[in-house]
């Protein structure tokens, strides 16, 4: 097994994980279109986790237009993964927010952690 | 033809030039050395043996040992006919031979899947699971009546299924790892991990 860590190692990204199940987070992912390149933002709830290693994935859901809503998983240790930023914590108290599907509107919110600031 | 004899170490994913996760099958090579050369002149055909694994001349019987006069004892030994490299007794060489190889053909000894019936062996139907039905798994009838009165050779019946040798044609080799002395593999290969698999380049591409 040591050999595949070896082979994954060379690929993964220095603790790219800064978020938790619950935040809402901006994913800046990279686009190529032809000859060139650009970077869309991908705003949504983080509802899951899965998988380890260099198959480490996330799936973030966000309501699009029509509230249709629209999940998508991204690889963990993407190149095409510019960065990813936190725009607000969640509080929860499970590792899949699968349920979150089956609500609408106010049901389907996560309430916002707050942190109290060390002193 | 090149081919190398390797181990599967297990399967992964990475990421391609193009930023997408590929699923791979990591190969661990050992160095292989050539063992000896068979000649028309003297064998009645031309081929290269391989040998894999370096071992200890006291782990093997000495008729096998015979014929590691000129190099270090191998505990695997192949041949291999065709193989477009000119080689002497001796040489070794490892994964940098598939270095510029885009596909390669990789062959090794299937998993054992023990006595299997013929729904997983042979992918037959069944019957019904439930509303009565007596027949769920068997193979029904194997033959005919009084003509012919026998059942035809090769019919398709239960048995012993996997443990054979495999080959699994045009898969894409992703990267050779020479640091390592691993190449990455493109999709499945037959064996189990730590199973011995032949990589060739690729016959049909």
């Amino acid at each position: 097994m040591d050999i595949i860590k070896a082979v994954e190692a060379k690929q993964l990204k220095d603790n790219p994980e800064n978020f938790n199940i619950g935040d809402t987070v901006k994913v800046y992912y990279k686009i190529v279109e032809g000859a060139t390149e650009r970077v869309q933002v991908y705003e949504g709830l983080v509802i899951a986790k899965n998988n380890s290693g260099i198959s480490r994935t996330f799936t973030v859901r966000k309501i699009s237009f029509n509230a249709v809503g629209v999940e998508r998983i991204f690889p963990l240790h993407s190149d095409r993964i510019e960065k990813i930023e936190v725009s607000r914590l969640g509080k929860v108290r499970r590792a899949k927010l699968y349920y979150i599907r089956e609500r609408v509107g106010k049901k389907a919110k996560v309430k916002e952690l707050i942190r109290k600031k060390a002193q | 033809m090149i081919s190398l004899i390797g181990k599967k170490v297990g399967m992964t994913q990475v990421f391609n030039e193009k930023g997408e996760l590929v699923p791979v099958t990591v190969v661990k090579f050992e160095s292989n050395v050539v063992v000896a050369q068979r000649e028309t002149a003297k064998d009645g055909y031309d081929a290269v043996v391989i040998g894999t694994v370096e071992t200890k001349e006291s782990k093997l019987s000495k008729p096998v040992a015979g014929q590691f006069k000129e190099v270090q004892p191998q505990r695997h030994v192949m041949e291999f006919r065709g193989f477009e490299k000119e080689l002497k007794v001796g040489d070794s060489f490892g994964v940098e031979l598939l270095d510029g190889i885009s596909f390669v053909d990789v062959t090794g000894t299937s998993k054992g899947k023990g006595y299997a019936g013929v729904m997983k062996k042979h992918g037959f139907g069944g019957g019904r699971a439930t509303h009565g039905s007596k027949f769920h798994r068997e193979a029904g009838g194997t033959g005919m009546a009084t003509t012919p009165g026998r059942v035809i050779r090769n019919t398709k019946m239960a048995g012993r299924m996997g443990s054979d040798k495999k080959t699994v044609q045009n898969l894409e080799l992703i990267k050779v790892d020479t640091e390592l002395q691993v190449a990455l593999i493109k999709g499945a290969v037959p064996g189990k991990r730590g199973g011995l698999v032949v990589v060739r380049n690729a016959k049909k591409k």
